[in-house]
């Protein structure tokens, strides 16, 4: 009988620590194979600030990164936030159509990213005639990271203990000073979190920005232009074929970028986790 | 003079008849506890005076409530109404604030902006809660950081800040230590000048301790009321008696 604990024992020992091996080992593969591949093309040329077919300089696509996350930002942000609030604050609870909303946003949440791109491509792209330009793109991912958005922040809503607004009522306070004062202060933590992971996601997105944004590879000066991200640049690269050693540079700054928003999360996790 | 008159109040939860014809007089700037067993509708009642119980959903009431004359049930503004009449909670809750920010809270929500006012507002009220000395060198910190007993007392400072007439009180020490209990008593008699105070406590010896007028509930309906020493030594009803000689609840 002890016997056989042990040798059990050491079986479940062992495939932990091949487990954890195996996905330390995959990732550290994969970091040092980018990078390894990518450093040495990380030439001054690639951060040129006009793209040639020649330079395929990824610069215009960190600008245009920046662009469409940030518009993707100011669309599905407030949009989430307020839907949140009201589904948590305002909808009496068991209402039908706040059930409604929520296995929807949940059904879009995992949908794959290329019908979004297709519903980008048919509605902002064509239907509304935005062609392929940033603000299809923007508007494609706000769509695509709503759902994200929204429900990270009615989780966090929610998780505001009742009794700090039943606090603020019984001081007198009205419904909108309770929201805006007490439980958005106390949810932001969270709410920030959900953005962070949306950031990421855009960050990482392809599919449904080649068929809305399109792939011209020079920094926008409207909304209406054509733009593409790091990872479109990237995947452009790659699959062109002529510049696959750029495109692991371009992979190198991307992993960079990643890692950046992933560490100020966990970072504000931290934070968040340290008030309570 | 009464600070509350309360006439044949009925109020459901839903089909629920949580508190059944329930008629009481509550005297100004006096200590009145409410006791009874657990479920039987004292939160539900205290909750009636500043009519936290909106928040609830299906939750239906018939009756009056007068608090100085003027039915509270009827066109009152309830921002005022709460202003007039405080609550603390049974459990402490501080909101994730400073200590500084949770008192001038209340303040702030009815128009108060100027800082010098800020500032002798929050000082005042943590002097009448007996709390200031312990907090005055912390008022930026956060209020989560104090104790169980402190977090109570600044709730009740937080209460005050905002010169209620009446100061609710759910269960307050039922959370905290014999030591901070004893605090709050002293607190209570010493606020029972200014103040209408009402609070629900199930403990007796608390109601005996510092209360003028006990009233004592029993399923949603109240079974007896009276000052409180003759309550506790000649009860009139025999289910107050089984009561508080421990015999049920
Ligand atoms: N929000 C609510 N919905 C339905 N029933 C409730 C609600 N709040 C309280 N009750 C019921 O009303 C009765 C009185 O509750 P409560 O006033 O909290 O009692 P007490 O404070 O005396 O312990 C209990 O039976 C309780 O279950
Ligand atoms: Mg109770």
């Amino acid at each position: 009988m002890k016997r056989k604990r042990k040798s059990s024992e050491i079986i479940l020992a062992a495939l932990t620590w091949t487990a954890a091996a195996a996905t330390i080992g995959i990732l550290l593969y994969l970091v040092v194979f980018i990078l390894i591949k990518g450093i040495p093309y990380l030439t001054p040329s690639l951060f040129s600030f006009t793209y040639t077919s020649d330079n395929v300089s990824l610069t215009p696509a960190l600008v245009s990164t920046v662009v469409i996350t940030a518009l993707s930002l100011v669309i599905a942000v407030p949009l989430g936030i307020f839907a949140a609030i009201y589904l948590c604050e305002y909808a009496r609870r068991g209402n039908r159509a706040v059930a409604l909303i929520r296995m929807t946003c949940e059904t879009l949440a995992g949908i794959p990213s290329i019908i979004f791109g297709l519903f980008g491509l048919l509605f902002f792209v064509g239907a509304l005639g935005w062609g392929f330009s940033v603000l299809s793109g923007a508007c494609t991912l706000a769509v695509m990271i709503l759902p994200l958005v929204m429900r990270t922040a009615e989780e966090a809503i929610l998780a505001v203990p009742d009794i700090w607004r039943e606090g603020a009522f019984g001081l007198g306070a009205g419904r909108l000073r309770t929201v805006f004062r007490i439980v958005l202060p106390a949810a932001a933590p969270g709410i920030l979190a959900g953005i962070i992971l949306a950031v990421g996601r855009i960050v990482g997105e392809t599919a449904a920005l080649l068929y809305t944004a399109g792939t011209v590879a020079q920094i926008p000066t409207t909304p209406m232009q054509s733009a593409r991200t790091l990872s479109v640049h990237m995947y452009a690269l790659s699959s062109e074929g002529l510049h696959s050693d750029q495109g692991y540079a371009t992979a190198v700054v991307l992993l960079v970028v990643v890692i950046l928003i992933n560490a100020l999360s966990a970072g504000i996790a931290r934070r968040c986790g340290a008030k309570k | 003079m009464n600070c509350f008159e309360i006439k044949d109040l009925h109020l459901y939860y839903g089909a629920f008849h949580a508190l059944k014809n329930v008629s009481l007089d509550i005297a100004a700037k006096n200590i009145t506890a409410f006791i009874g067993p657990s479920g039987c509708g004292k939160s539900t009642f205290l909750k009636t005076l500043n009519r936290m119980n909106d928040l609830v959903e299906g939750c239906v009431i018939k009756g009056s409530v007068q608090l100085d004359g003027e039915d509270i049930y009827g066109g009152i503004d309830l921002s005022r109404l709460r202003r007039r009449v405080g609550m603390v909670f049974q459990k402490p809750n501080p909101f994730p604030m400073s200590v500084y920010d949770n008192i001038a809270f209340g303040p702030r929500t009815h128009g108060v902006r100027k800082r010098y006012e800020l500032d002798a507002i929050v000082e005042g009220a943590l002097k009448d809660a007996a709390i200031w000395d312990e907090v005055k060198d912390r008022l930026k910190s956060p209020a989560l950081g104090l104790s169980g007993g402190q977090q109570q007392r600044l709730c009740i400072a937080r209460a005050l800040a905002v010169a209620p007439e009446v100061l609710l009180l759910d269960e307050p020490t039922s959370a905290l230590d014999p030591i901070s209990t004893g605090k709050i008593e002293e607190l209570l008699l010493a606020l029972r000048d200014k103040y209408s105070i009402i609070i629900v406590t199930h403990n007796m010896q608390q109601a005996a301790r510092i209360s003028d007028t006990t009233v004592f509930f029993l399923l949603g309906e109240i079974i007896e009321y009276g000052e409180t020493e003759t309550l506790f030594a000649r009860p009139a009803n025999k289910r107050t008696e089984a009561y508080i000689t421990g015999r049920f609840g």
